[in-house]
């Protein structure tokens, strides 16, 4: 193999500040992305579950819809087709007006995608609690919503922690998507900076590296959240 | 008697001038003989110099260029050899080039001294250089004017360099919008997603003539950099380079250029500069 | 940009069938080649030796932590310097998505056989028969049977991930919905029809999904 390694072009300017602004514009995405995920996601998996039967149809179609779409399209929809639909002061908005239109529409794209990923994992966490915890609930006079409130919610969202982090960690791995429309967020810094140096070896090799810090942080984050969390007596605690 | 002695003669005959060939072909020129193809990169919205026609397949000045190279190259090799279009962009060309997976490179590229520590390239075929595309409406005449404003790059050009260092030198607080290519690039514009659009002048009367509204944009400004095209070829190859050397030089001593010149740039109206006549006639090395 | 023209798509149809066989062809192989890897990934996890076992989990635990655009890039540009050799890029788009699909493939699939119960295992070796035998003949088959929801539904995510190809200009369906969106100006109608294709074959994957589930469970 002919290749010139010169691993020092990582710590020289610009290209060092090109990596961090890279690492910091994925994470900033990936989490602003997570945030809306997990809300509109958790909102969305419960209405999947609750009586009224519009309202579960409504949370499905939603699920449906985002997730049958690659999220390479949904992105292109939001950032190239969205702006051409509406009214053009609202398209002038989005494309010029927005602080940084890039970044926002990446992080909607991604957060409205990961949602209906989302919305699945808690659907079936709630449908895992057994029917008897739910009428045992409704036996002791508890309302709908506080069903919800004290006795599902609880204890869902601490059975659903395994896959949560398996998403999240997505969400970072995703982000990446961005760059198809103009984000320099990692991956797109690692290509800039082959460009301007021809050393694509370093500079991949530290982007690639970045993202399994990343991942490793974000494990170690959710083991911990994760033991803390754990119902006795429930799966996944209860072998040991 | 007879028999042996004819056997005996094809067979030296053979030997004659079977090593010629195969002592001589080396490199890429080997690698187009084993394989039977040439594998050329093209742009996708380079006009007139390599773009998509109608039918999606990859047009142009440099790739009618690159066409002549290619039957020097079936020459070179002895046999005939498919051609394998391969789509590029101002990103991916030069990796794609230096890692094997394109073997000449046709479309719209700068040869400057940095990419020769990369990529070798063939005898100058365009001299253009920086500019701004702007819709008139907007009021921008030069780049001066993009203060505050928008402009969308190419990545990886030499516009790309050329626009940053003077927004940054002149401290014009201009927000640059990366693109993949030069339709892309186009496109912010016409959607007004940008104030102007930056590469090099040929290309912007290229993307005006295949706008759906050609009247709303102007190209403006000083030329901001020099920009002689070439067909890039891999580096450290003086074999393969010297066949698309004199395939190039023999169209500029022929006058074979001018047609093909005729023919991608006539109906931009667009005539030859004096720069490029002159590099046209220099450029035409005796055999 | 006007209203909604279809003749755009129309005119564009054999163009874009074209590419939606490049992203179905792409997806069979990947998802072909990842099962096979995957299903080795997971043998080697569960063998039961950390000098098989210990690679297998690294490797599956490293490549789920990298982005695909990542990996593609690697094989695109940098693996050929390598080896000396160009992989263009279908094969590059093909060795990504095995690599890539194989770490997701072998965790499904160690749960699939994970999910074989232990007894089938010891009857069959006492009746003789050797690790490969059983795995071949007992573990592997009920497996699959139990997993083939869960691949399926890998397989359309894989489908979705074909679209990435973009990046390298590979002319998947994605890809030359971009190329006529711009080259006709037509963004809403081009990535609107984009989204309605994908979307009808990747519901329609996950009906079939459901249907499986289903029937698996009577």
């Amino acid at each position: 193999m002919n290749y010139n390694w010169k691993w020092g072009v990582l710590f020289e300017e610009p290209y060092l500040g090109w990596l961090i602004s890279g690492f910091g514009w994925t994470v900033a995405v990936s989490l602003c992305a997570w945030v809306i995920a997990f809300l509109l996601g958790s909102v969305i998996g419960v209405l999947r579950t609750v009586p009224s039967k519009p309202v579960r149809l409504f949370a499905t179609a939603y699920v449906e819809l985002f997730r049958n779409i690659p999220l390479l399209v949904q992105m292109f929809l939001w950032y190239f087709a969205l702006p051409e639909i509406l009214p053009a002061d609202a398209g002038r908005f989005l494309k010029r007006d927005l602080p940084n239109p890039e970044f926002v529409i990446a992080v909607i794209a991604l957060g409205l995608y990961t949602a209906s990923r989302v919305a699945e994992q808690v659907r079936a966490g709630i449908e895992s609690i057994s029917p008897g915890l739910t009428n045992a609930g409704k036996a002791s006079g508890l309302s709908t919503a506080q069903l919800y409130r004290h006795v599902l919610l609880p204890i869902s969202f601490r059975i659903v922690i395994p896959s949560m982090t398996s998403e999240f960690l997505t969400i970072f791995k995703n982000s990446s998507l961005a760059l198809t429309i103009g984000l320099l967020e990692l991956t797109a810094q690692a290509r800039q900076i082959t460009d301007f140096t021809f050393q694509g070896f370093e500079a991949f090799a530290a982007a690639t590296v970045l993202y399994v810090a990343i991942a490793l942080v974000v494990t170690l984050l959710m083991t911990v959240i994760e033991s803390r969390s754990r119902i006795p007596g429930y799966i996944g605690s209860g072998g040991k | 008697m007879q028999k042996i002695a004819s056997l005996f003669g094809a067979a030296l005959l053979t030997l004659a001038v079977m090593p010629a060939q195969a002592q001589e072909l080396t490199g890429t020129l080997k690698k187009i003989a084993d394989s039977g193809e040439i594998v050329i990169g093209h742009r996708e919205s380079s006009v007139p110099f390599s773009y998509l026609d109608e039918k999606q397949q990859p047009v142009g000045y440099s790739i009618d260029i690159c066409l002549k190279v290619v039957e020097a190259v079936k020459a070179a090799v002895g046999k005939d050899i498919k051609v394998r279009f391969v789509p590029v962009n101002s990103q991916t060309r030069i990796p794609l080039l230096s890692n094997g997976t394109v073997q000449m490179e046709c479309g719209s590229t700068t040869n400057n001294l940095t990419r020769q520590q990369q990529v070798s390239f063939l005898p100058t075929t365009f001299i253009t250089g920086t500019k701004l595309l702007v819709s008139k409406a907007g009021g921008i005449k030069s780049i001066d004017d993009l203060k505050g404003k928008t402009v969308a790059l190419s990545q990886g050009t030499t516009n790309e360099r050329v626009v940053k260092a003077y927004i940054e030198a002149k401290k014009l607080d201009t927000k640059i919008l990366p693109v993949k290519d030069h339709a892309e690039g186009m496109l912010s514009l016409e959607t007004d997603r940008v104030d102007a659009y930056s590469t090099d002048h040929i290309l912007l009367f290229g993307l005006i003539g295949k706008s759906k509204t050609p009247e709303k944009f102007a190209v403006v400004g000083d030329f901001l950099s020099f920009d002689p095209y070439a067909m890039m070829v891999p580096r450290n190859d003086a074999d393969f380079q010297l066949v698309g050397t004199k395939a190039i030089s023999a169209l500029f001593r022929s006058g074979e250029i001018e047609t093909i010149y005729a023919k991608w740039f006539d109906p931009m109206g667009v005539p030859a500069e004096p720069d490029l006549k002159v590099a046209f006639r220099t450029q035409a090395l005796p055999e | 940009m006007g209203s909604f023209d279809v003749s755009v798509i129309l005119k564009s149809l054999p163009f874009l069938w074209e590419g939606l066989q490049l992203s179905l062809f792409l997806t069979f192989l990947a998802l072909v080649g990842g099962i096979l890897f995957g299903t080795l990934l997971a043998l080697m996890r569960l063998s039961g030796f950390a000098l098989l076992s210990w690679p297998s989990l690294i490797y599956v635990n490293l490549i789920r932590s990298v982005p695909f655009i990542l990996v593609i890039f690697w094989f695109y540009f940098l693996i050929p310097v390598i080896v000396g050799q160009p992989i263009g890029g279908f094969y590059s788009a093909l060795i990504a998505f095995v690599i890539f699909e194989a770490a997701y493939y072998a965790e499904i699939i160690r749960s699939g056989i994970q999910s074989v119960r232990r007894g089938q295992i010891d009857a069959g070796k006492s009746c003789g028969l050797g690790y490969w035998a059983i795995q071949r003949h007992i573990v592997l088959p009920q497996a699959f049977r139990n997993m083939t929801p869960i691949l399926l539904t890998q397989a359309i995510i894989l489908f979705q991930d074909t679209s990435l190809v973009f990046v390298v200009s590979l002319r998947d369906f994605m890809t030359v919905s971009a190329i006529v969106a711009r080259t006709e100006g037509r963004l809403v109608e081009m990535y609107v029809f984009a989204a309605i294709v994908y979307f009808v074959i990747c519901f329609a994957g996950s009906l079939l999904v459901k249907r499986l589930k289903a029937a698996n469970a009577t």
